[in-house]
Parts: structure tokens; C-alpha cells; sequence
């Protein structure tokens, strides 16, 4: 007579084979990803966006640098861009996800005619210029940025600033849906320049760049470009422009009041408190360079700032 | 592996060798390929750094690691996990004086004098050196173990300078840092509480009996 041991393992335990070769399959998978992650190690992050749309007909400007322009792969992969992310790679692959269609600016405040602009009545308000300008981040890098776009004094102009308008404010997009919810910044992210530097002929609303239509991860569909500030003064994804008689509070000021102060002028001789800015590393080179005053731009903008002690205003 | 053989130990050694040298062949590998971002220098800078900091702790882990699972031989792999630290931070040190300031000595002086964070950096680094010089079985009985084992206690206040040294030069994000600062901590603060529990055995135990004699023995066993 046969007698029938008891298995150690109940039949109702054993994993059915449709799910254990699933887990083969997974672990098989999980393997091959981590092959591929391997290979595409620190390469190009890809984001899923849309063939880049270009922007035609585009003026030359006299106001161009004719310094070699940093590659568009540095230029799309290499970001601030904090609600995405704050590794440099991160807004390249996390800002595909905000939609840039329909959108809106609410130019306000103290202006005689404020308005809302639809972006695509913004991409028809001024001929669109090429503007080759030089970027230096307060981290002590720089580049070379063919942006795209119109002088923000051609818009002001439309919503016709009051003269108690002393001050611009610039508020940005933010959706905790697809962007960080932790508060690393005073969310939404906002920045602010005085009325004159805002109708400087140099300060730009940026529309593209390398000719086509900003990638997100620059700050699309709209974003600041004030070239004689560090950076962080041009604030990308902007929703709402508001004229105002006093200061307004700007992000990285409220956060770290002195280390950023509201001029943030580009300015080799006054030090971040943490390091030196009298060098920077543009992107592309290994050796740094000294940094310029207004980052090259004083013939045009030291008249702003006469008689003002650029340490105690920096 | 309870106790491995001399020649398994060999070989465990020989791979974890190879496996610390992986983030340094990926920097290689990565500045030759042009595949280290669009700022490579800052790349190299990071990745060594925070390495340094990486093999500080998990030479930091062995013994917490030893005690709660009872694998001794554990502490034979320390050595060469405290070498890849220094050897990291050599590096992070190289890049920065090379790659990053071009051996532009009175610009460096002046960072390691007057930006905190590097003079912190800085002064970890220093600290390391003795260590290094003294990882060897000629260096312990040279100088006898509990010497020895004072002057190894440095890398506590190291692992310290290392974590301050990431946390001030983070501009705003500084989740990373306080990571590395909570392993740190539990790190640091099991090895309090291994003091703390040995003092109170020490305090409960009975003091020991030392009753003195006294007078004149007296036989109580018959002869």
C-alpha cells in the first residue's frame, strides 16, 4: 500500500504558475531596466514633448553677443528650475508634464488699461527678436543663450503703468499636481524688478530658444530675461505681471535674505556669502573665467544704479 | 557565513574591492564617453563627495552591523572601506584642486580660509590623513591598541565635518544633507547608547566581595 506523505507546503499555498512567471518576468524586467539605466547612465534625459515648433520670421538684434552659444543639449538638460526638481537633470525630465496650452497672463495692477493676455495674442503683440545673451547663474556658471523673444516694455506699454507704478511683480505657475509639494521656495515662485530695469530695452520676455519654441524646462510658454542679473532673477512659466508702487517680496530673497538680495546684479566684486563670484565656469569650458560687471552689460545698465552702494544693495 | 575561510575572506575582499571602484570607473568611463552632463566638473566634484561621505558611514556601520548580527569577521572589510573613503575624499580634494580652481593656490587659500563650508571640508580631509597613515598591522602595534584605537576615534568627529561640510553649501533643498545626517546620527547615537548601557551594568553589578581576613585560620576539617 502506498501511504501518501504530506507535502511541508500546502497546495493552496503553492504560487500559481501564471503569477510565479510573472515574477520571473518582472525580475527579468526589473534586471534588463537596470541594464539599460546603466547604459543611459547620466546621458541626455528625455522628456515627452512634441517636435519643437520653430518661430519665424525672427529679427537680428544689435543687442546680440557674437560669443559661441552654448549647445541646445546643455541648454535643455542642465536647469534650474526648482518645482521640477532640484537637480540640475530633473526639470528636463519632470517639466514635460505642464501644459502650456491654454495659457493666460494677467498683466495688473497699477496700470491704466490691465488686461489678460492669451499666449498666443502675446506671440503676435511685438516682432520677434533673436537676443544672444550671456546668462550667469548665482552658482557661479554661465552660458551663452540664443533666446527668442520682445521686449518687456512693449507689453507694459499696452497696459499703460500708472506714474505711482514704481515696481514689477512676476508670478509664476504653480501646480502642486504635477510640480514638488515640498515648499523648498515660498510657492508660487515670484521675483520682482524696479519699473526702469523692467523698460530696459535689454530686459526680455523669452518665447524660444535656437529659434523654436521654449522647451518647459526653460520656462515655457513665457519667462523673464534680465541678462545683467544672476539667473534666478528671471523667472520662467509666468502667469501674472503686476505693476506696483512698492517692492514686492521675490522667492529666493524671502528664503535666504542675505545671500539674495532684490537687486542681485551680477557683480564680481561682491561675494555670495558662501562663495566667490568673481569667476564663473561657462558651460562647455574647464577653465573659469573672471566674471564682468552686470555680466558684461554696465555700458548699458550702470546708469540704473547711480550714486547706489552696490555692496549694501547687492 | 558564519565564519568564513581565510580564502573565502580573500576573495569576499577581492570583490568588494572592484565594488567600491565602480563610482570611480563610472566618472572615468563617463568624462571619456562625454556622458557626465553639461557640467562634468561639478559632476566629478559631486559624486566624489558624496562617496566620501558614502564609504564614511558604511565604515561607520560595521561594528553597529557586527554586534546585531554576530558576524565578526565583518570588521576585517572595515580597513578597506575606511581606505575608499579617504581615497574618494582624495579625490573630491584632486578635483577640486585641479579640475575645478586650476591650482590657482591664492584663490584656493583664500576658499579654504574664508568659505566655511570648505574650511570645514577642508579640515575633515586633514583629519583623514593620519588615519590613513595608520591603517596598517605594523602602524597598530607600533602604537599599541588602545592608542591606536583613540586616535581611529577622529573619524567620529570626521563623519560630523563631512555632513556639515554638504549641508552649508546647499542653497535651499537640503533633504540630501539631512539624510546623510539622520544615518549619522543613528550611527553616532547607538554607539551613546552602548556607553550608556555599559555604565548602568556597571553601576548594578554587586561590588565585588572583598572581605579581609582577619585572625587565625582555624582547621575545621579533621586531619
Amino acid at each position: 500500500m502506498l501511504i501518501k506523505r504530506p507535502a511541508d507546503i500546502e497546495p493552496s499555498e503553492i504560487t500559481p504558475r501564471a503569477l510565479f512567471e510573472d515574477r520571473r518576468r518582472f525580475v527579468l524586467k526589473a534586471g534588463l531596466g537596470a541594464i539599460a539605466g546603466a547604459a543611459l547612465w547620466h546621458g541626455l534625459p528625455r522628456a515627452a514633448q512634441a517636435a519643437p515648433v520653430k518661430l519665424s520670421p525672427l529679427t537680428p538684434s544689435p543687442l546680440s553677443t557674437t560669443e559661441a552659444q552654448t549647445p541646445y543639449k546643455a541648454l535643455t538638460t542642465y536647469n534650474n528650475f526648482y518645482e521640477f526638481g532640484t537637480g540640475k537633470e530633473d526639470p528636463a525630465l519632470n517639466a514635460g508634464k505642464m501644459q502650456t496650452r491654454p495659457w493666460t497672463v494677467k498683466v495688473e495692477g497699477l496700470a491704466g488699461k490691465p488686461r489678460t493676455f492669451d499666449i498666443d495674442d502675446l506671440l503676435r503683440l511685438a516682432p520677434l527678436e533673436e537676443r544672444i545673451y550671456r546668462l550667469r547663474c548665482v552658482e557661479a556658471w554661465s552660458m551663452v543663450v540664443p533666446w527668442v523673444g520682445f521686449p518687456l516694455a512693449s507689453l507694459l506699454k499696452q497696459v499703460d503703468p500708472l506714474g505711482s507704478a514704481k515696481y514689477v511683480e512676476f508670478v509664476t505657475h504653480y501646480d502642486p499636481q504635477i510640480m514638488t509639494r515640498r515648499r523648498i521656495l515660498d510657492w508660487p515662485y515670484t521675483e520682482g524688478l524696479r519699473l526702469d530695469e523692467a523698460m530696459h530695452p535689454l530686459t526680455l520676455l523669452a518665447v524660444g530658444l535656437y529659434g523654436e519654441v521654449l522647451p518647459n524646462q526653460n520656462g515655457a510658454p513665457l519667462r523673464l530675461v534680465v541678462p545683467w542679473k544672476y539667473g534666478f532673477k528671471s523667472a520662467k512659466a509666468i502667469v501674472a505681471i503686476r505693476l506696483r508702487e512698492t517692492p514686492p517680496a521675490t522667492a529666493w530673497n524671502t528664503s535666504a535674505p542675505q545671500e539674495y538680495g532684490f537687486y542681485s546684479n551680477v557683480n564680481p566684486e561682491v561675494d555670495h556669502p558662501r562663495w566667490s563670484q568673481a569667476t564663473e565656469r561657462r558651460i562647455g569650458d574647464l577653465r573659469k573665467r573672471p566674471t564682468m560687471m552686470f555680466n558684461g552689460y554696465a555700458d548699458q545698465v550702470a546708469s540704473l544704479y547711480q550714486g547706489m552702494d552696490l555692496r549694501k544693495d547687492y | 557565513m558564519q565564519n568564513p575561510t581565510a580564502d573565502q575572506l580573500g576573495a569576499i575582499k577581492a570583490m568588494l574591492f572592484l565594488l567600491c571602484l565602480i563610482p570611480a570607473a563610472q566618472l572615468v568611463l563617463g568624462w571619456r564617453a562625454d556622458a557626465l552632463g553639461a557640467n562634468p566638473i561639478e559632476t566629478i566634484t559631486h559624486t566624489t563627495g558624496a562617496w566620501t561621505l558614502r564609504f564614511l558611514l558604511i565604515t561607520l556601520a560595521i561594528t553597529p552591523l557586527r554586534r546585531y548580527s554576530g558576524l565578526h569577521w565583518l570588521v576585517r572589510l572595515r580597513r578597506m572601506l575606511g581606505l575608499f573613503a579617504f581615497a574618494y575624499g582624495m579625490a573630491h580634494f584632486a578635483t577640486y584642486l585641479w579640475l575645478d580652481q586650476y591650482f590657482d593656490w591664492s584663490a584656493i587659500a583664500r576658499d579654504i580660509l574664508k568659505r566655511p563650508y570648505i574650511t570645514v571640508g577642508f579640515t575633515a580631509l586633514v583629519l583623514m590623513v593620519p588615519l590613513a597613515a595608520t591603517s596598517s598591522n605594523f602602524a597598530i602595534r607600533r602604537l599599541g591598541g588602545r592608542r591606536w584605537q583613540a586616535l581611529h576615534r577622529s573619524v567620529y568627529a570626521i563623519a560630523i565635518l563631512g555632513v556639515v561640510h554638504y549641508w552649508w553649501q546647499v542653497k535651499a533643498d537640503i533633504l540630501q544633507p539631512l539624510i546623510y545626517a539622520l544615518v549619522l546620527a543613528a550611527l553616532l547615537g547607538v554607539r551613546a547608547w552602548w556607553r550608556e548601557l555599559e555604565r548602568r551594568r556597571q553601576l548594578a553589578a554587586p561590588p565585588p566581595m572583598q572581605v579581609p581576613l582577619k585572625g587565625r585560620v582555624i582547621r575545621i576539617v579533621p586531619k
